[in-house]
């Protein structure tokens, strides 16, 4: 009984060329790309600090990336200093050292405080039996809809179904965005004196839960200002998603057992590979059998209601029948990398240009392990809440308005060709062709140095295929950015996972097996054509010039 | 994947066209919307939770369209049955009120005992 097709009266102006003589044209003090969590707190913030605020989703404020459809555990530690320093403590091991205490204080500190406002705002935490909140699980869908009320009520303008393609610069730095507006067909320009970046991370359309609108367009837009990324070298998380769905919060499968096809035991124990192992011979099958009691099922249910969805309506009684499960591949969501963050404030090297969420690198807190579970969540409230308050600052104490600048549209790959009269980008094949290339955990997972390398190439050089001519509907700009985002977010962390010769935290090498206290440092990847990697805290990344047509540092030689 | 759009359920809000995060549907004028772009659904139920007369169904497989019938959902009770399960709409309780995570390390299968 699916509607599928098209009957009278159909508007689709995403799929009809982009009226590109009629934009939606404006000006704001802060403009705030991504409206998750961190895109969120960012409006907020900056709004609070009595800046005009205009944030752009390229789905919907409220409904859109990683944590609206699920939810998220949340790091909240009361503020005992022997719990935080534990907490710390023991982050600091499990990341390998690459992150930093006084980060993670910071972030504790932080959220203790923002989720007690949290519930101010009406999220109704449960209690317990003394009347105490519970405040360290976030329903999405109850979380993301108050967000999209307190955003509206500071006042700031929102945007939906408008994805940036492109920033703005000039000399100066950051001067704005453009996109394109799916329910209207039109073009958007905003300029703005400060631009946040929170767009999420890269999960290179693998069917995550939420995670399809996460596609990179956030790190190649800052890279093509010359920005920095960091930690691109652990994007190397799959979770488990079961019954052919697409959910992908995995902590109910700890109640499961896991078996081959013939019925033989997946032994987990202490193995954290065993799964994926088990994957490269054939089916994997789990059964929720160590929730034994009804007590014990509804608590699941109640907790983790989404993971139960699609195996009820797939039929599956998942206590005591088998379900298949598959890994399906993060990208940067749960995998660490992201734009280089260069301040307390969440700024980068680019002036008015900040980071926050997934978009940034999350190793400040994470080190080199997943920060899904709990500091994923923390740092994007926390970093969202701190970039919009200091671009709002930055924006309000600069003296020149953003309609007196000269700017220029940055965007390359996927948005403009890179000759006149060039072909088509075959946005469908692109898309296919990277995903074989990050996917599969013979390359991505079990990674040896030969294999990735061969990789690599092929990314390579499929990097001249997305600087083609992009389509001209709101739809068709949007992919081939999309795919050129994608193909440019592979290519620096294949390159970042190569010049990590070693084992450490979610990166692994089948000829470096052990951790090399040598390289316990991060490492920044940067550039669009040409891919630079370098210990952070060496050379500044402005000693190679980038090869690029518009960077930042470019209009500023200019 | 989406599935179905009720006809005879929809009032025509057109919500679901605005907050399905990758795009999915289609406004009509004068109708219910359509189905535009099945293909790119992420499955995130999430249009479910929105519609506010339980118009919308989403199958629960990733990479393939099944099909369904109106009449097995409504009997069924799949229809609304997630908006339910989150309690959202008029009289209904939150799930995040009465989230269970925080009972969840108390049933731990690595505790002892
Ligand atoms: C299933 C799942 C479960 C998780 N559970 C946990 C957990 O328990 N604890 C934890 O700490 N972390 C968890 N995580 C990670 C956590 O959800 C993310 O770290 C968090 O959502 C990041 O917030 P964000 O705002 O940076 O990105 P997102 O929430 O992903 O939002 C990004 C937003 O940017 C928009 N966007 C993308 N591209 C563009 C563009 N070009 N223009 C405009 N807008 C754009 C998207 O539409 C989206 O709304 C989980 C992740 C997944 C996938
Ligand atoms: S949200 Fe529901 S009622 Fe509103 S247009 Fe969509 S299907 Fe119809
Ligand atoms: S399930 Fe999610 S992606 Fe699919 S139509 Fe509904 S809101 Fe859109």
């Amino acid at each position: 009984m699916s509607e599928v097709g098209r009957v009278n009266g159909q508007r689709s102006p995403s799929s009809e060329p982009i009226r590109a003589d009629d934009p939606i044209k404006f000006d704001t003090d802060v403009l705030v790309l991504g409206g998750g969590p961190a895109g969120a707190w960012a409006a907020y913030g900056a709004a609070s600090r009595g800046a005009r605020v205009t944030l752009v989703d390229k789905g919907y404020l409220g409904s859109s990336g990683a944590t609206a459809p699920g939810g998220n555990n949340v790091l909240y530690v009361e503020p005992d200093q022997k719990l935080r320093d534990e907490a710390v403590a023991s982050r600091m091991a499990q990341g390998g050292y690459l992150s930093e205490a006084r980060w993670i204080h910071r972030i504790l500190d932080n959220v203790y405080e923002q989720l007690k406002l949290v519930e101010q705002w009406g999220y109704p935490f449960p209690k317990d039996e003394y009347g105490n909140s519970q405040r360290s699980h976030l329903q999405g869908p109850e979380y993301m809809k108050l967000m999209r009320n307190v955003v509206k009520k500071a006042g700031v303008r929102i945007l939906d179904q408008s994805p940036a393609l492109e920033l703005l610069v000039d000399s100066h730095g950051v001067g704005g965005a453009r996109g394109v507006s799916r329910l209207e067909g039109l073009p958007w320009e905003i300029r703005a004196s400060a631009v946040v970046i929170a767009t999420g991370g890269c999960a290179f359309l693998a069917g995550g839960l939420g995670c399809n609108v996460l596609t990179g367009e956030g790190l190649l837009m800052a890279a093509e200002l010359g920005a920095e990324l960091s930690g691109m070298e652990f994007a190397r998380h799959y979770a488990p998603s079961a019954g052919g769905g697409t959910v992908t919060r995995g902590r109910t499968l700890g109640w499961g057992t896991f078996s081959r096809e013939d019925g033989t035991v997946v032994d987990r124990r202490g193995d954290p590979d065993a799964l994926a192992r088990a994957l490269l011979d054939g089916p994997v099958y789990a059964v929720l059998d160590k929730a034994d009691t009804p007590e014990k099922r509804r608590i699941l249910r109640g907790a983790h209601a989404i993971f139960f969805l699609p195996l009820d309506r797939a039929g599956f009684d998942p206590f005591t029948q088998r379900f298949p499960v598959t890994l399906r591949y993060e990208g940067t969501v749960r995998g660490v990398g992201g734009i280089r963050i260069t301040g307390d404030d969440c700024s980068t090297t680019i002036p008015g240009l900040y980071a926050a969420g997934d978009a940034a690198s999350r190793q400040l807190v994470t080190g080199a392990s997943s920060g899904g579970g709990a500091f994923n969540a923390a740092w994007a409230l926390s970093s969202g809440g701190w970039s919009g308050e200091a671009a709002a600052q930055y924006a309000l104490s600069l003296g020149r308005k953003p309609h007196e600048r000269t700017l220029q549209a940055a965007g390359r790959a996927g948005v403009q060709s890179a000759s006149t009269g060039s072909a088509s980008i075959e946005t469908a094949a692109v898309i296919k062709a990277v995903q074989s290339e990050v996917f599969p955990l013979e390359i991505n997972y079990f990674r040896s140095v030969p294999v990735l390398e061969q990789s690599l190439r092929r990314l390579n050089a499929l990097w001249p295929a997305v600087n083609g001519a992009p389509g001209t509907s709101a739809d068709e700009l949007l992919r081939s950015r999309e795919a050129a985002a994608m193909v440019q977010t592979a290519r620096w962390s294949h390159t970042a996972a190569l010049a990590r010769t070693e084992t450490r935290g979610m990166h692994t090498f089948a000829e470096y097996p052990d951790t090399d206290p040598r390289q316990q440092r991060r490492l920044t990847t940067a550039g669009v054509e040409t891919i630079r990697v370098r210990p952070e805290g060496l050379a500044p990344a402005s000693a190679h010039p980038e090869p690029h047509p518009i960077s930042w540092r470019k209009a500023v030689a200019a | 994947m989406i599935e179905l759009v009720s006809v005879s359920r929809c009032i025509e809000c057109n919500l679901c066209v605005k907050v399905c995060p990758t795009h999915v549907f289609d406004e009509v004028e004068g109708a219910a919307p359509v189905i535009a772009r099945q293909s790119d659904c992420q499955t995130c139920f999430i249009c479910e939770a929105y519609c506010p007369v339980d118009a919308l169904y989403v199958a629960p497989f990733a990479d393939r369209s099944v099909p369904v019938s109106e009449d097995d959902l409504e009997e069924s009770g799949a229809l609304g049955g997630w908006r339910a399960t989150i309690g959202w709409g008029p009289g209904r309780t939150p799930i995040a009120k009465t989230d269970s995570t925080p009972l969840l390390e108390s049933i731990s299968p690595r505790r002892r005992g």
